[in-house]
């Protein structure tokens, strides 16, 4: 059992609403009215890790990362 | 309560409130009769001020045990307890920087203007008490920069002094830079002033370390109000139990508060935390409401303002915080929806325009008050801002969001009343004109810088 | 036989070479797509991203063999180093020097977006901006290293690039600088409200006063 959750984060000053974490991770990110990404609170279950990281990778403002829950 | 003329600084002779043993402890003024800033002494008398108050006692490890068992939090609005802070940083290791945070930012707050303005050398003996508790070699002291703005007294000219007599005196073991901020609201959140210090502009950013992790250059910083190194500056010298003389137990000390009152008169008083808020100010039949917290605080119907007292154990469970220390009395003959309104638009104007939810939800919100505050509204306001408040809160990089849906959300309850009212197309207010202080709305980059 | 291989070769490197060059085309226009936050009739809009870094790849990959082909070839003598190190060629060293510069620039490009998460995004960015760069060069090296593109259908082809590229970055310029700073945003969404006329409401506080607040647009 890790110590510490994993949560998606994202950073507010780069994200500018393409909208590809909620096309691409529909479970976990939803946009909201002017296109921004509303991210459930819980962490991503293991069979949605690889989902996570493809849309870390895909977000084209580089704004989501993995952060450990401090 | 005696009333005085001039503008805040004026009056920032920080009267005692009447009854309170041990207060003024921050500004000891002389005890002469005052009306405006050119009667009284700035504080830039070096040898007066180490004679009044002697050599700090305690330092390093002996003075955080001391700030510890003192209970002394944080004044700049946060209250995060300082001992706890001290430590982290000093824990983190590298080249900590200490930085002062005199950029209060608020329009109705002049607390730290007259507490640098009157008490220079107690707000940096504090600051080289904290760089040397977290083991800094660097340390700044983050002040607007004098503008007309405010009417208030050239802060960064008259700083420079009192740090020259202190180098002069050789007793700063740290060296200090003095770097100006911008008179923007989010210019003293911390990130903002780490970006400013760093030649950035003023604005705040979204990190995965704090400030207390990385900061400025990188390194473990520690950012404290300017009030809350003068309190450390008498813990060094007086001690854990003496700190805890005024104020509550769970809310010890004592705080600079900045008070209007209902005609208009606005002054900086010293106030132990747990006075009864109709002690700070006079809460007449003639006012409506009373804010408290500044533009991030809430509004107080007037019986409950009658009833509380300052300090986040009263406040907090109704709907608002101490905040900075900033109190205003409405007058009856304002209308709150019209103030809350205007005050939203110059919260959403002062939005750095980084985080979407926050430069697209703040104008939506300020509109829809503008909406609100029109006798026969026009739409559902009430609706969307409810929605919109829901979606702004938590999703910004710094707390600007959040502030002002605490404002905003307050005013509706407190003044529902109000609503109803317009909604008839009737309004309670009998004057035109606005009653609470905004600042002009920033318009290029420089005034970010 | 000599002189068969030698015009495959050659052929090939041309042939390569109007590919890659209507591919980078392609992805310079995605590019912009991309940063305007535009979208592809009928695509989710992970798809535009994806195709323009896919695009890109296979650009690569036409370059590559357009660069081998053309150092294989005996009849022109361009070394290995010459395809990298700029006007270094013996043959038409100014024009295939070009060349050289713009590969040098898209395998900056890259090799730094496969590492973006490692080098972070502002140096990313820096790199990235050469891409504007890397294209018009691209073009002049194709223009001045042989005369395809100087007659007939290939001219057109050349024409419609530049068109492509020049209209996709003329709307990101534009669109840029239209686009509004925080304040007029919020001065729209508030209506043109000021501070006074949100007092001067009151004058007397009765029912019908004179509202002058313009438009009550809420969004």
């Amino acid at each position: 059992m890790p110590d510490r959750t994993v949560r998606l984060q994202v950073n507010r000053t780069e994200c500018v609403g393409h909208g590809v974490c909620a096309e691409l991770l529909p479970e976990l990110v939803s946009l909201d009215e002017w296109g921004y990404p509303v991210i459930a609170e819980a962490s991503p279950q293991a069979r949605l890790a690889r989902y996570a990281r493809r849309a870390i990778t895909a977000c084209p403002a580089l704004a989501l990362r993995l952060s450990a829950r401090g | 309560m005696s009333s005085r003329a001039g503008s805040a600084l004026a009056a920032g002779d920080t009267t005692p409130v009447p009854g309170e043993p041990g207060l003024p402890r921050l500004v000891v003024a002389a005890g002469r009769e005052r009306s405006d800033v050119a009667a009284l002494e700035p504080g830039l008398d070096l040898v007066a001020h180490l004679r009044r108050h002697g050599q700090p006692r305690f330092r390093g490890a002996a003075l955080i045990e001391h700030v510890q068992a003192a209970g002394l939090t944080g004044r700049g609005g946060a209250a995060f307890p300082v001992a706890r802070k001290l430590s982290a940083v000093a824990a983190q290791g590298g080249s900590p920087v200490a930085v002062a945070n005199g950029a209060e930012g608020e329009p109705a707050s002049s607390k730290d203007a007259a507490l640098l303005w009157f008490s220079p050398h107690l707000v940096l003996d504090g600051l080289q008490l904290a760089a040397d508790a977290v083991g800094a070699r660097t340390a700044y002291l983050y002040v607007h920069a004098a503008s007309d703005a405010k009417g208030g007294p050239d802060l960064p000219w008259h700083l420079r002094a009192a740090l020259a007599q202190r180098e002069a005196a050789g007793i700063d073991r740290v060296p200090v830079a003095l770097v100006e901020a911008p008179p923007r609201f989010l210019a003293g959140e911390e990130t903002a002033l780490v970006s400013r210090i760093s030649g950035g502009a003023a604005r705040p950013a979204d990190k995965e370390y704090r400030v207390f992790q990385r900061g400025v250059g990188g390194q473990p910083t520690l950012v404290q109000n300017v009030e809350t190194l003068a309190h450390m500056a008498l813990i060094a010298r007086h001690g854990a139990t003496w700190f805890r003389t005024v104020g509550t137990r769970d809310e010890p000390g004592s705080m600079l508060c900045t008070v209007r009152e209902s005609d208009g008169h606005a002054r900086v008083l010293e106030a132990a935390l747990g006075t009864p808020l109709p002690r700070l100010l006079r809460l007449g039949d003639d006012v409506q409401a009373v804010l408290v917290g500044g533009y991030h605080g809430g509004w107080l119907s007037l019986p409950d303002a009658r009833r509380l007292a300052l300090c986040n154990a009263d406040l907090r469970p109704a709907g608002t915080i101490v905040g900075a220390g900033v109190v205003v009395a409405l007058p009856a003959a304002y209308c709150g929806l019209a103030e809350t309104a205007s005050v939203a638009r110059s919260l959403a104007l002062e939005s750095a325009g980084q985080c979407g939810p926050c430069f697209n939800g703040l104008p939506a919100i300020a509109a829809a008050l503008a909406d609100l505050a029109r006798p026969r509204p026009a739409g559902p306001a009430i609706a969307d801002l409810r929605r919109w408040a829901g979606l702004v809160t938590g999703r910004g990089a710094c707390h600007h969001p959040d502030g002002t849906v605490r404002f905003v959300a307050s005013a509706l309850t407190v003044f529902a009343n109000e609503v109803a009212e317009h909604a008839r197309g009737r309004c309670t207010a009998t004057c035109g004109g606005l009653f609470l202080p905004v600042t002009a709305a920033p318009t290029t980059e420089s005034d970010w810088r | 036989m000599g002189i068969t291989s030698s015009t495959a070769l050659w052929y090939a490197s041309r042939a390569t070479g109007v590919v890659a060059l209507v591919l980078l085309t392609g992805v310079i226009v995605l590019g912009i797509l991309v940063n305007r936050r535009g979208r592809l009739p009928g695509l989710p809009r992970f798809a535009t991203a994806s195709l323009h870094r896919n695009m890109s790849l296979l650009a690569v990959a036409f370059l590559a063999v357009h660069v081998l082909t053309a150092i294989a070839d005996p009849y022109v003598t361009i070394g290995i180093a010459a395809a990298v190190v700029p006007f270094t060629a013996a043959y038409k060293a100014f024009w295939v020097g070009l060349g050289a510069v713009s590969l040098d620039l898209i395998v900056a490009l890259i090799v730094t977006s496969l590492a973006r998460a490692r080098i972070g995004r502002r140096a990313w960015r820096a790199v990235h901006w050469l891409a504007y760069a890397s294209w018009p060069i691209a073009l002049f090296h194709s223009i001045g290293s042989s005369n395809d593109l100087r007659t007939g259908g290939l001219l057109a082809l050349a024409v419609l690039c530049a068109a492509a590229v020049v209209g996709a970055f003329g709307w990101r310029v534009a669109s840029a600088a239209t686009a509004p700073g925080l304040a007029k945003r919020a001065a729209r969404a508030l209506g043109e409200t000021d501070n006074r006329q949100l007092g001067s409401v009151h004058d007397g506080g009765r029912a019908g006063v004179e509202q002058r607040l313009t438009g009550a647009g809420v969004r």
